[in-house]
């Protein structure tokens, strides 16, 4: 692989405020022309990151175990989980509906959870291994961030629509916050890795050359 | 991050103290959310209450994970897993509790579908046509930790913490009371049947009531229940009686309760107290019976139209009933009397029972004594009779009075039961009375009278062939002269006859007559002296005129 050198190499960093390239080995971290804060990489990427997957891991345990909505129609209650509502999409026959509620609710954070993990782990371990992949990976990461609170899209206008009085009622439960904690742990999760990281223990080891 | 320490040895104090600071404070996310989890589990852990099983006639409604267990229409539990008993009898539900409603599972708790149910009484349960079965729960007294139930097929008439006393009532049957039949006091309805069970020997029924709570101190010790079920209609010696409590009643049964005017204010009777059921509302309310005094009596007439039951009254008031009406064949008189056996109370008839007591100086269940007394009372003329109630119906009834005109009868002092003399009723004695008057018209001498008559009818018919064949032609005769006599009359006075031309003149003499006796008068009244002196000369006839 021939890379022109990276900015690491050269010793400089690009001002995050006004795009000034300042020389870190000068003495404070501080951009010379707009004085904001330089950083080489993400400040702290790795343990930011392991933090906020692993909050958002504890969290998800409720966020599928509690339920999510309380459907009240004509007198009788019922509280459905995530799982609980996936079931009856497909036992009812239908499984389109399933299939998108489970990709939604538990295929995407799963992913994510999957994709950060491999990524912290390898980044952790110097890892050279498939890197231009793993970039990959953090752009679908990103990317799928955002369709991640589908479901608590989901459950806020129907709550807010079901209002029906006697008729029926349908009322958020507290395992829509938890999982809207996850979603939003695992994007700070992936916000605060650092794509970067990849590509420097490739660089380190290439740095011989 | 180690090439980065590498590369940052010189770095200085600042890059060291930054990242110290944002390792803390970065990992204090993943702690938070362990923490806030671990809450979750210990709170969701601790609200779980205890699992219980119940086991139901059928499923029906029951679903896994979505029928509750409602107490007060708050949801204490809610249904797991719905399954088979093992003996394919019934279905085992097994419950979810919530921490709270941890009492519900200890002995004495029960459990109920509830269901649309359309009863007799009323309908329930209608808000479970939108929202599907539920169990309703009801806790009990008993604090034993108790894991399966058997739970009922119908709910619970009351509640465990209802306010108000449970008694029984021991009946001889059940009637058409229910559970759920009301009890009703003064025609409202304070209560209702809770259960009923036969006695263990079989012989009787036991009621188990709930009357409610302001009612309930209404039930005194000596507050007497009867059955006010359907129509009560009874034809007696005391004519057609109808009696009814409420249209509810006549349809579902019911029991009503009451005191007797004549009891003392009592205490309220206590919780699970015993009562006897009677069979309607008169029994009830009638004074106690005290001792039972058995009497005989033998009629030696029929006794058509005296039933078993009929009153036996004395001076009027019912104190007694007929218990028995049996023929007997007395060998020495060569008949066939009829004795009827009757029960008395001679504390029903009051005050009275209490005087005599204390004249003849008894006391009460003495039986000799009473012996003594009803001795006495018979030889001053005490006796029974069958005596006609009701004419329509001809029911009789035993009436007990005083008759010192009747022959004295010897009593018989060891007889058990006691004997009373009695005289033929009223309508034998105007039969009697008839008997009589037929016996002495049959006592008249008939025949002779018939033969006197006869004789007498035969010369009645000779004088009168002899009248016709003699008489009669002579009588003929005689109006034939009268005629004739009478037409020569006729002829006598006829208009233009001698003699009334002659009687006309006879008449005009007449009249002149009395004139000149008239003006003789008139001058005489005028001149009384001339009766004497004569008529004056002077005077002349014009005087003599008035």
């Amino acid at each position: 692989m021939n890379y022109p050198a990276n900015a690491d190499q050269l010793g400089l960093c690009l001002c995050h405020g006004c795009g000034q390239a300042c020389d870190l080995s000068s003495s404070a971290h501080i951009c010379t022309r707009c004085g904001a804060a330089i950083h080489r990489r993400k400040a702290n990427a790795i343990a930011r990151g392991w933090a906020f997957l692993l909050a958002a891991l504890v969290f998800y345990i409720p966020a599928n175990l509690l339920p999510v909505m309380h459907t009240e129609m004509l007198g009788s209650g019922s509280e459905s989980t995530i799982g609980g509502g996936v079931l009856e999409f497909w036992e009812a026959g239908a499984w389109d509906i399933a299939l998108i509620i489970f990709i939604a609710s538990v295929g995407v954070p799963a992913i994510k959870f999957f994709s950060l993990g491999l990524l912290l782990f390898t980044v952790q371990h110097r890892s050279t291994w498939a890197c231009r992949q793993r970039s990959q990976l953090y752009r679908l990461v990103e990317l799928i961030g955002y369709w991640s609170m589908l479901d608590v899209m989901v459950v806020a206008l129907v709550a807010a629509l079901v209002q029906l009085r006697g008729l029926g009622t349908i009322e958020p439960r507290v395992g829509i916050l938890f999982f809207g904690l996850v979603v939003v742990l695992t994007m700070l999760s992936a916000m605060s890795f650092d794509p970067r990281l990849i590509w420097d223990s490739h660089a380190n080891e290439g740095r011989p050359h | 991050m180690g090439q980065q320490t590498d590369e940052r040895e010189g770095a200085g104090q600042v890059e060291v103290r930054t990242r110290r600071w944002s390792v803390s404070l970065v990992w204090i996310v993943p702690i938070l959310a362990i923490l806030i989890g671990a809450s979750l589990v210990v709170r969701n852990w601790m609200q779980q209450g205890p699992v219980i099983a119940i086991s139901f006639h059928s499923g029906e409604g029951l679903v896994a994970g979505k029928t509750q267990v409602k107490y007060r229409s708050v949801v204490i539990g809610e249904v797991t897993t719905v399954d088979l008993a093992d003996d394919k009898k019934s279905v085992v539900a097994k419950v979810q509790l919530t921490d709270d409603a941890r009492a519900f599972a200890a002995q004495g708790a029960r459990f109920w579908v509830v269901r649309p149910r359309i009863g007799m009484g009323g309908i329930s349960g209608v808000d479970t046509l939108l929202s599907g079965s539920f169990i309703g729960a009801d806790s009990g007294e008993s604090k034993v930790p108790e894991k399966t139930f058997v739970g009922l097929e119908l709910p619970p008439p009351i509640t465990f913490d209802e306010k108000g006393k449970r008694f029984f009532l021991t009946a001889s049957d059940l009637g058409s009371l229910d559970v759920g039949s009301s009890i009703y006091y003064r025609k409202i309805p304070v209560g209702e049947v809770v259960s009923f069970a036969l006695q263990d020997d079989g012989k009787g029924v036991e009621i188990g009531v709930f009357v409610q709570a302001p009612y309930d101190s209404f039930v005194t010790a000596d507050s007497r229940f009867w059955n006010a079920s359907g129509v009560d209609m009874q034809i007696g010696a005391n004519g057609l009686k109808v009696d009814t409590e409420s249209l509810s009643s006549i349809l579902v049964g019911g029991l009503a309760f009451g005191s007797p005017d004549f009891a003392p204010q009592a205490e309220p009777a206590a919780d699970q107290a015993r009562f006897q059921l009677f069979a309607d509302r008169d029994s009830a309310l009638a004074p106690p019976n005290g001792q039972a005094q058995y009497l005989q009596l033998r009629f030696d007439q029929a006794m058509r139209g005296l039933s078993v039951g009929a009153p036996v009254e004395f001076k009027g008031v019912e104190f007694g009933r007929v218990t028995s009406i049996k023929l007997d064949y007395d060998a020495e008189r060569q008949s066939f009397p009829v004795v009827v056996d009757a029960v008395v109370y001679p504390q029903r008839l009051g005050p009275v029972h209490r005087k005599m007591l204390a004249v003849f100086k008894h006391t009460e269940g003495d039986v000799d004594g009473a012996r003594r007394l009803i001795g006495t009372f018979v030889e001053h003329g005490l006796r029974a009779q069958a005596r006609s109630g009701n004419l329509i119906t001809g029911q009789m009834f035993i009436s007990l009075d005083f008759y010192p005109d009747t022959p004295k009868v010897a009593f018989d002092m060891a007889a058990n039961p006691i004997t009373i003399p009695t005289l033929p009723g009223s309508l034998e004695q105007l039969q009697e009375q008839l008997q009589r008057v037929v016996e002495r018209i049959a006592k008249l001498p008939l025949e002779s009278i018939a033969s006197n008559l006869d004789g007498s009818l035969r010369e009645l018919r000779a004088s009168l062939k002899q009248f016709n064949g003699q008489t009669l032609p002579d009588v003929k005769v005689a109006l034939d002269e009268m005629h004739k006599t009478l037409r020569t009359a006729n002829a006598a006075i006829s208009e233009d006859s001698p003699q009334r031309e002659r009687m006309g003149e006879t008449l005009d003499e007449l009249e002149r007559m009395s004139r000149s006796l008239r003006d003789l008068a008139d001058y005489l009244g005028r001149h009384p002296e001339s009766l004497i002196r004569g008529r004056p000369k002077a005077a002349g006839a014009a005087e003599l005129e008035p």
